[in-house]
């Protein structure tokens, strides 16, 4: 507003005009590098609201967070004295946070691998041009949409032992029905095959975009060549894909790290050592235990865990582009 | 629906319609030196058709369960029509009870205000990064984007216990608030900025117009369509968003859908047609706004997919 304001004004009386800038406020010599402080002023009026959130809803509370984990501080508000790192080391030294780093980590092996994999061939096919398109798309990427909660009630039904559609197949085909969400170590990779149908879909976006970005000159040029189908395949449209593929494993393992909805959902509130993941384990130290200074703990543990993993990447990434 | 079909290449599709058999395969992007119905384009496209059958059957799982009778559902089986016939008891009993509505009208109306929000302080801010010049500008910004590798997760003990000290726990606000901050959206925007031609912006500028008033009147009209993509991401996320809105929110009247639903799931865990009657009809705006504009909402996702990266 004051700009507008202040460019109106400038043919009325208008003592103010600092140097660099001419009558009409209009900054003259953005070159010098020296902002003006209107410019100042300006550039904090379109900054102003959302550094105003930033500050509020990321960077205090990380800082707060540091301090809480700190304290011994407790949701019902008792608690909140000093502890030093007494959280870290009863975090480090618990077999349930471990465990669930453990089955985050495992998630995301098991998911990353097919959601990348799963999307390219999705991707690789519907971009041969087949009829359908959009039928191809709506199957795809319509599971994507729906909310956590919603698929959470589709497959806890699909999984169900006695009455579900995944034993009515399994036996069907002559194998022994499968408690699906209530064994150990299976409870996981349901969750990580309800995941995998439920979010394929972005991926498979992500790559067919990829794919429709590479001209068709080089596919005409290769046809030229006597290349094959499978010859273009090989040597135009997969190495094309290389900076895709890096982006999406990042999106994707990161994602995967971050579980906590739908396996929260499918295990219906309740929690199995070999299915929790660490966000529901901050969830419960926080909510459940009311512990809030561990659960702060915890949280950076999670955080750091995140940092190791998308630095890495970033380090890998950054070397394959330098490498080719 | 059949212009959607159309969304990728198409060139030369009108020239080669060969009206097969039945399957009606139709070639809209025939690869150069490809015969036209060769054995390896069947292949693909049966498993093509698996695979989208797959994924689709879940979905059509719950809507054919959604309507049959309790006792159908519950003595479960692979048929389509129960014993008992097709029947909308399931979602009479829901909408009777009223809350889906509630939770509807939540969802739907805090989704659009957090998507106005988060897109206008963005823009603003995404459009100084980009054309203003303060101090520290470079560095405010890394710090913006070097948050995009925290995870919100992490934050949500310290951010209710913010949320507890303002007094927001259990309010709109404390629901709204922590998430109108999305540094990839900044990131994305301005990336979009640095490509508008400053020239525009000199013009008008010459005639005395001020920054804001150039950014509402030349900026804004020609990012359309960068915004739309944008708020189109923003909205699904907001919709879906379970985490925050769980824990903050606990009177009944004022969750959101995905919250509700989740509080219901127990409390009908056996009424299987009941739970597949509201998943279907939590699904169902989404899927409909979905089948209307397919091709705009493929193209935000994509297009914002990759500007996280």
């Amino acid at each position: 507003m004051t700009d507008v304001m202040a460019g109106r004004s400038a043919a009325g009386p208008e003592p103010r005009v600092t140097p660099g800038e001419d009558s009409k406020g209009r900054r003259t010599s953005p070159t010098r590098g020296q902002a003006s402080r209107r410019g100042q002023l300006v550039a904090w009026a379109f900054l102003g609201p959302f550094m105003a959130a930033f500050l509020l809803f990321v960077i205090w509370p990380l800082i707060h967070g540091i301090y809480l984990s700190l304290t011994d501080q407790s949701l019902t508000g008792a608690g909140g004295s000093f502890v030093g790192l007494e959280n870290y080391s009863e975090a480090l030294s618990d077999p349930v946070m471990w465990s669930s780093i453990g089955n985050t980590v495992w998630f995301t092996v098991i998911t990353t691998v097919p959601l990348v994999l799963l999307a390219l061939i999705m991707a690789l096919l519907v971009n041969t041009g087949l009829p359908g398109q959009w039928l191809w798309r709506l199957s795809f990427f319509m599971p994507f949409l729906l909310a956590s909660t919603v698929i959470s009630q589709i497959w806890v039904w699909i999984f169900n032992p006695q009455i579900g559609a995944a034993n009515d197949i399994l036996s069907a085909i002559g194998i022994e029905p499968i408690a699906w969400l209530q064994t150990a170590h299976v409870d996981l990779i349901s969750i990580a095959i309800a995941t995998i149908w439920w979010t394929v879909g972005f991926n498979f976006l992500l790559y067919l975009a990829a794919l429709q970005n590479i001209p068709d000159l080089q596919y005409e040029a290769a046809a030229v060549d006597g290349a094959g189908r499978w010859r273009q395949l090989f040597s135009i449209t997969i190495p094309q894909l290389g900076p895709v593929t890096g982006v999406i494993l990042v999106l994707q393992m990161l994602a995967s790290l971050k579980l906590f909805d739908q396996a929260y959902q499918m295990m219906e509130g309740g929690s199995s050592e070999t299915s929790r993941p660490i966000v529901q384990y901050i969830f419960e130290a926080g909510f459940v235990g009311y512990r809030f200074g561990y659960a702060s703990a915890i949280s950076y543990i999670f955080f750091v865990l995140i940092l190791i993993v998308g630095i890495f990447q970033m380090v890998v990434l950054r070397n394959r582009k330098g490498n080719s | 629906m059949s212009s959607t079909a159309t969304a990728t290449r198409t060139d030369d599709a009108q020239v080669d319609i060969t009206p097969v058999d039945v399957t009606k395969v139709r070639r809209t992007n025939r690869m150069p030196g490809e015969r036209p119905l060769g054995p390896a384009r069947i292949l693909a496209f049966i498993a093509l058709a698996f695979m989208a059958l797959l994924w689709l059957l879940p979905m059509l799982w719950a809507i054919v369960t959604s309507f049959k009778t309790e006792t159908d559902a519950a003595s479960g089986g692979l048929n389509l029509i129960g014993p008992n016939g097709v029947t909308t008891q399931a979602y009479e009993a829901i909408l009777a009870e009223g809350n889906v509505y509630v939770w509807a009208l939540n969802s739907l109306w805090t989704s659009a205000v957090i998507t106005l929000i988060t897109v206008s302080i963005s823009a603003l801010a995404a459009y100084a990064f980009s054309r203003l010049d303060f101090k520290g500008s470079r560095w405010i910004f890394l710090a913006v984007i070097a948050s995009i590798i925290v995870p919100p997760q992490a934050l949500i003990i310290p951010l209710y216990y913010q949320m507890l000290t303002f007094n927001m726990v259990d309010t709109y606000w404390g629901l709204i608030l922590p998430q109108i901050v999305m540094a990839p959206i900044i990131f994305i925007l301005k990336k979009f900025f640095d490509a508008v031609p400053v020239e525009l912006e000199d013009a008008a500028r010459v005639d005395g117009a001020g920054r804001l008033r150039v950014f509402f009147s030349v900026v804004l009209p020609l990012s359309r369509p960068i915004l739309g993509a944008v708020s189109i991401f923003v909205f699904i996320q907001a919709w879906n968003n379970f985490l925050w809105p769980f824990l903050i929110i606990n009177d009944t009247t004022l969750m959101t859908l995905p919250v509700g639903l989740q509080t219901v799931l127990s409390a009908y865990g056996v009424q299987y047609s009941q739970v597949m009657a509201q998943a279907v009809l939590a699904a169902l705006p989404l899927v409909i706004v979905f089948l209307f504009y397919q091709r705009q909402i493929v193209k935000g996702v994509a297009t914002t997919g990759f500007g996280g990266q």
